[in-house]
């Protein structure tokens, strides 16, 4: 059975001299070695230069905020019970008369802490969300940690900037170059959330 | 007259000594380039731009390491067999002429640390020494596979000093002069030695490979067999310093071959371009610049040596022992014996009988 037509027959036929002199092989081998040293190198030099990873890449979290600017969260609980490594932790707290315009709904977490050492990046806690407020963006990782307080990321890492919306349009890797084009334009860009129906 | 000479051959041979030691550390900075570009890599370029400070944080790092020698170690060989390697390293660049000569206030420098008429003799004699470096480390390391690898380096490097020695002697019997100074003014202009000695320099290129234990003849540290070889229980600048007198034996080397087979600072067209200097900027301002370009020239044959040899370390596997031995025994002396041979024959006949039909 042939499973390639790469294989070779091996034979045991002795060699002709000029496979004994060893230089022309040499010389062939050499040819290569010098084409490759020639050629273009695979390398992306990542911290300056970082490759587009998809839609699906699941980086660091970010808290939603609605077209109206209020956070989406109501502080149910549903990602802390979901997240297999206990990472994620709120207190919940009351919607005051007035904050209408700061939260959507009447409950909403007064405090909301994500601990990056314990995170595992799976995404359980985007998928239990029922109000689509919790999600791990495509586009950006977690920084380095050099101090052992930058590890718990509080409300003020995690809730959107309304100046800097989050999007997930690119799906492939020329609509995500084309995005940056238009980011770099300065143009706005059209939120689309992933999960609704 | 005697002080001046003496402080001109002083700067000659420190410039000389500076020259060698910085060539063999752009070596290993360029031995990973070369590699990583072979192998579709980038090769290190974090240190500085293009990785040009690696040499330095190597060294960095090589001094900081703790000075380790084993307790059953024969402590004072231990110490000398880097000392030994990297002195007999550094010996025979001395002999090496860079270039013509250079003229200041009437007093002709020759760029060449010592001008020797036995030069290649001095240089095989420090090459040959440089396997004691070796040995005694592998030795006093105490370690059976230091050990083998110290009897590996001795043995080939034995055996293939023969058939280098061989190889050489054509190329003496044609320039009827040890002194490699001689040697390269015979090759003037294009009239290089690889024209009439394409075996011999085959032949002396594979043996200095053997000698300075590079692939594919490094077997004294086969690490796949021998752990580390020679340099198994070196660690710290102690073993710096034997990678770095390898380096240094690379860029002599090369310098060599470049001597004896490629003319040295020789190239074609080099009278013209003499003569349009000196005719341009006068008589001394004209030939020091011929003569730097012709050092140049030089320096440009040896790295591309020094290139070649990294070029045939990223593509060749190494060789098994028996197979280095009858390469060494069986096929390159045999093979320069004949060379020797004809070479003797063409020098006895060929060369009047040629000679006569041109006059």
């Amino acid at each position: 059975m042939q499973l390639t037509n790469r294989s070779k027959q091996v034979s045991n036929k002795e060699m002709t001299l000029m496979e004994r002199a060893y230089l022309p092989a040499i010389a062939t081998g050499m040819a290569i070695t010098l084409k490759h040293f020639f050629k273009k190198k695979v390398t992306i030099e990542y911290p300056e230069v970082k490759r587009y990873l998809g839609p699906v890449f699941r980086g660091r979290h970010i808290l939603k905020r609605d077209a109206e600017g209020r956070e989406r969260c109501t502080a149910c609980g549903l990602c802390a019970v979901a997240c297999p490594a206990e990472a994620i932790s709120m207190i919940a707290a009351e919607r005051e008369k007035g904050e209408e315009g700061l939260y959507r709904e009447e409950k909403y977490a007064a405090v909301y802490e994500v601990n990056m050492l314990r995170c595992i990046f799976c995404g359980l806690c985007e998928e239990a969300c029922p109000k689509q407020a919790v999600y791990l963006r495509h586009d950006e990782f977690i920084p380095v940690f050099d101090d052992r307080n930058q590890v718990i990321w509080g409300k003020d890492l995690l809730v959107e900037d309304m100046n800097n919306r989050y999007t997930r349009e690119a799906w492939t890797k020329e609509e995500a170059r084309l995005l940056d084009l238009k980011r770099a334009n300065g143009e706005s860009t059209n939120v689309v959330p992933r999960a609704i129906p | 007259m005697e002080l001046t000479e003496f402080i001109i051959k002083t700067l000659t041979i420190l410039v000389v000594f500076v020259l060698t030691l910085v060539i063999a550390m752009y070596s290993t900075w360029g031995e990973r380039k070369v590699a990583g570009f072979i192998q579709d890599r980038m090769g290190p370029n974090r240190a500085g731009p293009g990785g040009l400070l690696q040499p330095l944080a190597d060294a960095g790092k090589m001094f900081f390491k703790e000075d380790f020698i084993p307790a059953l170690a024969s402590k004072w060989l231990f110490i000398a067999g880097p000392s030994l390697a990297m002195l007999t390293a550094l010996l025979a660049s001395a002999v090496i002429p860079f270039g013509s000569t250079f003229r200041y206030n009437g007093v002709e420098v020759v760029l060449q640390g010592v001008e020797s008429n036995i030069g290649i003799l001095y240089v095989f004699g420090v090459v040959a020494l440089g396997v004691y470096g070796i040995m005694i480390g592998g030795w006093a390391s105490n370690n059976k596979f230091s050990l083998l690898g110290a009897i590996r380096a001795a043995s080939q490097n034995i055996s293939y000093e023969v058939a280098m020695g061989l190889s050489l002697i054509a190329i003496l019997m044609m320039s009827s002069s040890l002194s490699l100074g001689e040697i390269v003014s015979q090759q003037h202009g294009g009239n290089w030695n690889i024209f009439y000695q394409p075996l011999g320099f085959i032949i002396f290129l594979t043996c200095s490979f053997a000698e300075c234990n590079r692939v594919p003849f490094d077997l004294p540290e086969c690490e796949t067999e021998l752990v580390g070889g020679y340099h198994t229980e070196y660690g710290s600048m102690k073993l710096g310093f034997y990678l770095f007198a390898e380096y240094i034996n690379m860029f002599v080397s090369s310098a060599i071959i470049s001597t004896l087979y490629f003319g040295g600072y020789n190239y074609p067209g080099m009278d013209w371009v003499y003569n349009q200097l000196t005719a341009a900027m006068g008589t001394t301002t004209g030939h020091n610049i011929a003569t730097l370009i012709g050092t140049g020239v030089f320096f440009g044959k040896a790295l591309f040596f020094i290139f070649f040899y990294m070029w045939v370390r990223w593509t060749l596997p190494r060789f098994r022992y028996d197979q280095l031995m009858n390469l060494g025994w069986k096929k390159l002396i045999p093979l320069a014996i004949i060379n020797i041979i004809i070479t003797g024959a063409s020098v006895l006949f060929l060369k009047p009988y040629i000679s006569s039909l041109l006059n």
